[in-house]
């Protein structure tokens, strides 16, 4: 850093101040790497824009309010000798119109974002691409994730493997109770119920592991209810779709009855074919609900622990 | 003979709970054989057990809210010391128990502590401010406060016979269905809260009719306090909701005990519908408790500041609206149910709507005090904590509102923070805030000051400490529930989060010490005049504690913050208004009517829950029998004489006399 180039020093106080606030932003971004706004694809791109675009409106007013309130309390504390003293001003016509107005037309601005973006980020509303998206089809399990790729005829418990830059449309049900399925880097998450099939659009614009969780409490092994979503290159997907195919057990109708009962900590694995109406039936009850736990504490029987 | 009661319902094979639960027992029966041996029985027996009075059941309201706290805040202790420790690890808490600790929690503090401490502000607090002698209906108010122990009493069973639920404190189905959760735990949580929700539907309907319908001459609804106008609206959701919550409730119930089908996953059961009914309880629920938090804060900010409170039309319309928005916008509570983009904007809007209506209550308090005379006493240390709280926690409630925001942030622990910083931070602060400022006016003499303070301080400190590292899991995408995880990511803000438990925990310990070093010093601390804060509602009009009656003679009302303007009066003539023409008061007459019922009560819901049929018709026949009983009573009014009336008017006015006198000699300082 020599010679004519250097730029002029920036003045004390700025630069100071500058500098704290690069901290302190490197530092929020730093701190929310791998989180829901460390955005890897579209749509929590579009989730965290409306994020923070709500959170800069509502800060503008929220400040100053809370700065006014900490002045007024030590402006007019009792022992403040230069304060001037209104034991009586009770009403002020263009004050009750201001303090109206201000909330009123901060959510009428806020009320647009909100309706923008409730239909552009619906869930089911397909992303703009070149490419086809990947179907996939969901399922929770108490307490497991299956995810079916019905055009490859193959399926995973617990790995979710997409083409990184492809739409991904997931279809959603539950075999038991609610779940929510959710990849914070991709974005929006939705609920798996059973009997119902909801929809969702996600997309990972690079390759890479993301992680993946139930959001909606489950029962006993909710806390294992995770799966990564690794995106690959195109030609990676096809490798894996292939060997996919080449290995592993047959998803049928009792393969997957076996797999809805209860169990927690299951590794990735893959199932080389499928039974291609099994999430249809599933979704319409044609395959009963996954059965419980068949003890509970007072339950039939009464056993100290369920599940084990 | 037992139902589904075996010796196996004790969980003999958990340390934790069964080291709990005999700690807690023996600290019950300690309790109750020192007061059998002391001779106090009687005593609380005919003065607090029995009593209608709705100051004695306030206190006793609050007593149980504080108790209950305390039990939720040890679930609270639980939950972050089995996150700190289970990084990568089983921790402590296996699953199973796990799942109960938050439950319970969830449920404790909603409904057993949250809700206790401010309805016993409520009936302590308001028929005061109303300047009248009780309310409405005094013996359904006793029944009303020992239903809602009955559901206190029951979720705290639970802990060492048979389990409680581990659904979380909002029971979902198709978890929480028999099919799920064969269990008792459910069955727990549905008749502690079907019990007690009989009473909380009970106290609606007595404060709505009580504020409705009898007011001292003069006070006009232009003319009640805030704090009154808050509990109105409160009440009138009480009303309207919980007859929602029972429904919806009893519907599960049926499910589990009868094979109905509401909410089955089989036979056309929808548990969205479950989802639906429960938030149309369940997000007016928050503003019952909130509203009333307001209020405390708008007596608080206005006496504090000396000034009336500014813009009290503009509070009232506020707080009215509040009270009809909050009912339609229960569907954002599950935006990620995928019901299109229609409806969740038109939900998202709604509730934002409701920001409005807050921001002009936030703008009126900081109007109160412009031109103030402010005193940073205790009271007003957490009304000030309480403004910066609520307005981040609204910033962050409006935040997930917003559907597209909601997407990413349901049910994480961005979520989690947002509703403590709410809750926490209006309705508990608002119950330790209303606490220290009533105390002196329920006991005679005021908390100290010095310690009140340092709950305050600690307090707010373990609150963020707690909270805001919380938010930052929340945005890395950590879930709320979670026994145990995995990801490095998190590590550092649960451990943060776990420290500043600790700092909470301290704050506890300030609380305490706070209560026990104002009992011994209770002298030095003492309210002789019944006005320890200069206040200006009808509250301050009497002696501290006030006489069973309330008022010697019904005080007329002539405007806004009559006591103030009595006051003045005197300051300027020198003298206190001419001595009243005392006639002798009738009250009603204690009644152990509540607790009674309750007792049964508490019989027929352990019943239910163990399937003891005859235990359970036994304990409804009983219970709707002493109902009977107390319909057939002869006499129901105790009658004060005038002359008593006189003598106990006359010890107040006379230490009021002295007060006048002292401040015309210390002059206007």
């Amino acid at each position: 850093m020599t010679g004519p180039m250097q730029p002029p020093p920036l003045r004390p106080g700025r630069f100071r101040c500058g500098h704290a606030a690069m901290a302190a932003a490197a530092t929020l971004l730093a701190a929310c790497s791998g989180g829901v706004w460390d955005a890897r694809g579209p749509v929590a791109a579009a989730d965290r824009q409306i994020t923070l675009d709500a959170l800069a409106i509502m800060l503008v007013i929220v400040v100053p309010t809370l700065a006014a309130a900490l002045a007024f309390a030590w402006w007019y504390r009792a022992a403040n000798p230069r304060a001037r003293r209104l034991p009586d001003w009770v009403y002020s016509g263009r004050i009750e119109l201001l303090v109206w107005s201000i909330p009123l037309l901060t959510i009428m601005f806020l009320g647009g974002v909100i309706w923008i973006g409730s239909h552009r980020l619906d869930p089911r509303q397909p992303i703009p691409s070149a490419a086809a998206p990947l179907e996939v089809q969901v399922v929770s399990l108490d307490w497991k994730w299956l995810f079916i790729y019905p055009a490859q005829g193959i399926a995973a418990v617990n790995q979710l493997v997409v083409p990184a830059g492809v739409p991904l449309h997931f279809s959603l049900t539950s075999a038991s109770v609610m779940n929510m399925f959710f990849v914070p880097q991709l974005g929006s998450m939705i609920a798996t119920m059973n009997g119902m099939v909801t929809q969702l659009y996600l997309q990972a614009d690079g390759p890479g592991d993301y992680f993946g969780e139930s959001t909606q409490f489950s029962g006993d092994g909710f806390s294992d209810m995770n799966f990564t979503l690794h995106a690959v290159p195109a030609e990676g997907f096809d490798r894996w779709v292939a060997q996919a195919r080449a290995d592993g057990p047959l998803l049928d109708r009792a393969a997957y009855e076996l797999l809805a009962r209860q169990s927690a900590h299951v590794r990735p694995y893959t199932y080389r074919g499928i039974d291609s109406t099994l999430f249809q039936a599933v979704a319409t009850q044609q395959l009963p609900p996954a059965p419980g736990p068949q003890q509970g504490r007072g339950g039939p029987g009464v056993q100290p622990r369920a599940g084990e | 003979m037992f139902g589904k009661l075996t010796w196996n319902a004790i969980p003999w094979d958990q340390p934790i709970p069964l080291a709990a639960g005999m700690a807690v027992m023996l600290v019950l029966l300690g309790v109750v054989a020192w007061v059998v041996a002391k001779g106090h029985l009687p005593y609380l027996w005919r003065e607090w057990i029995t009593s209608v009075d709705h100051k004695r059941i306030g206190v006793m309201y609050v007593l149980l809210g504080l108790v209950m706290l305390l039990r939720g805040f040890i679930d609270a202790l639980m939950m972050r010391s089995q996150q700190a420790l289970a990084f990568q690890a089983p921790g402590y808490l296996p699953p199973e128990h796990y799942d109960q600790v938050f439950t319970a929690h969830g449920t404790i503090m909603i409904f057993f502590a949250a809700m206790p401490i401010i309805i016993g502000l409520m009936n302590f607090v308001v028929p005061l401010q109303l300047g009248v002698r009780d309310v409405a209906f005094p013996t359904l108010n006793s029944t009303s406060f020992w239903l809602t122990a009955t559901g206190a009493l029951l979720v705290n069973i639970s802990l060492v016979v048979g389990e409680f639920a581990r659904t979380g404190w909002i029971p979902y189905p198709p978890l929480s269905e028999l099919a799920y959760s064969p269990g008792v735990g459910v069955d727990y949580y549905l008749w502690s809260l079907l019990i007690s929700g009989v009473g909380t539907l009970m106290t609606g309907i007595n404060f709505a009719t009580t504020i409705l319908k009898i007011r001292a001459p003069g006070m006009r609804y232009t003319r009640m306090p805030m704090f009154t106008w808050t509990v109105l609206a409160s009440v009138l959701l009480i009303v309207a909701a919980f007859p929602v919550l029972t429904a919806t409730l009893a519907m599960l119930a049926l499910d589990r005990y009868l094979g109905f089908h509401f909410f089955t996953n089989a036979a056309g059961g929808n548990m969205m519908m479950f989802v639906n009914l429960i938030w149309a309880w369940g997000h007016p629920e928050v503003y019952i408790l909130v509203l009333p938090a307001f209020g405390v804060f708008s007596e608080i900010f206005s006496t504090f500041s000396g000034k009336p409170l500014f813009g009290y039309r503009s509070m009232v319309i506020a707080t009215m609206s509040i009270c009809l928005i909050s009912f339609t916008v229960w569907l954002h509570h599950f935006f990620t149910m995928g019901a299109g983009g229609d409806v969740n904007a038109v939900f998202g809007i709604a509730t934002s709507l409701i920001a409005v209506a807050t921001g002009v209550k936030v703008y009126n308090w900081i109007f109160t005090m412009y031109g103030g005379t402010i005193r940073f006493a205790t009271p007003m240390l957490w009304a000030l904590g309480f403004v910066v709280t609520f307005v981040i926690g609204g910033v962050t409630g409006v935040l997930v509102a917003v559907p597209p925001a909601d997407f990413q942030l349901h049910n994480s622990l961005f979520l989690v923070a947002h509703f403590h910083n709410v809750i926490i931070g209006a309705v508990l602060f608002a119950g330790f805030a209303g606490i220290t400022f009533w105390f002196p006016k329920a006991f005679g003499f005021r908390l100290h000051e010095g310690w009140g303070k340092a709950v305050f301080w600690v307090g707010l400190a373990g609150f963020y400490a707690v909270f805001m590292p919380l938010y930052v899991a929340g945005l890395l995408g950590m879930p709320r529930r979670l026994q145990h995880y995995d990801l490095a990511l998190w590590r550092p803000w649960v451990l943060a989060a776990g420290v500043g438990i600790v700092v909470m925990l301290a704050g506890a310990v300030c609380q305490v010490i706070q209560l026990v070093v104002s009992i011994r010093q209770r002298r030095e601390l003492r309210d002789e005049i019944g006005d320890p804060w200069d206040g200006r509602s009808l509250e301050w009009a009497t002696s501290s504690p006030p006489p069973a009656f309330n008022f010697a003679v019904l005080p007329q009302v002539r405007g806004a913050d009559p006591y103030w303007q009595i006051k003045r009066r005197a300051i300027e003539t020198q003298q206190l208004s001419g001595e009243p023409d005392y006639q002798a008061i009738a009250l009603p007459r204690n009644s152990p009517t509540g607790f009674i019922t309750a007792f049964f009560a508490t019989l027929a819901g352990f019943a239910l829950i163990w399937h003891i049929w005859w235990l359970m018709a036994a304990g409804l026949v009983a219970a709707y029998a002493v109902f009977v009983w107390f319909a057939w009573r002869d006499v129901d009014e105790k009658v004060v004489p005038a002359d008593e009336v006189a003598r106990i008017d006359r010890d107040a006015r006379r230490a009021r006399a002295r007060w006048l006198e002292r401040n015309a000699a210390g002059g206007k300082a």
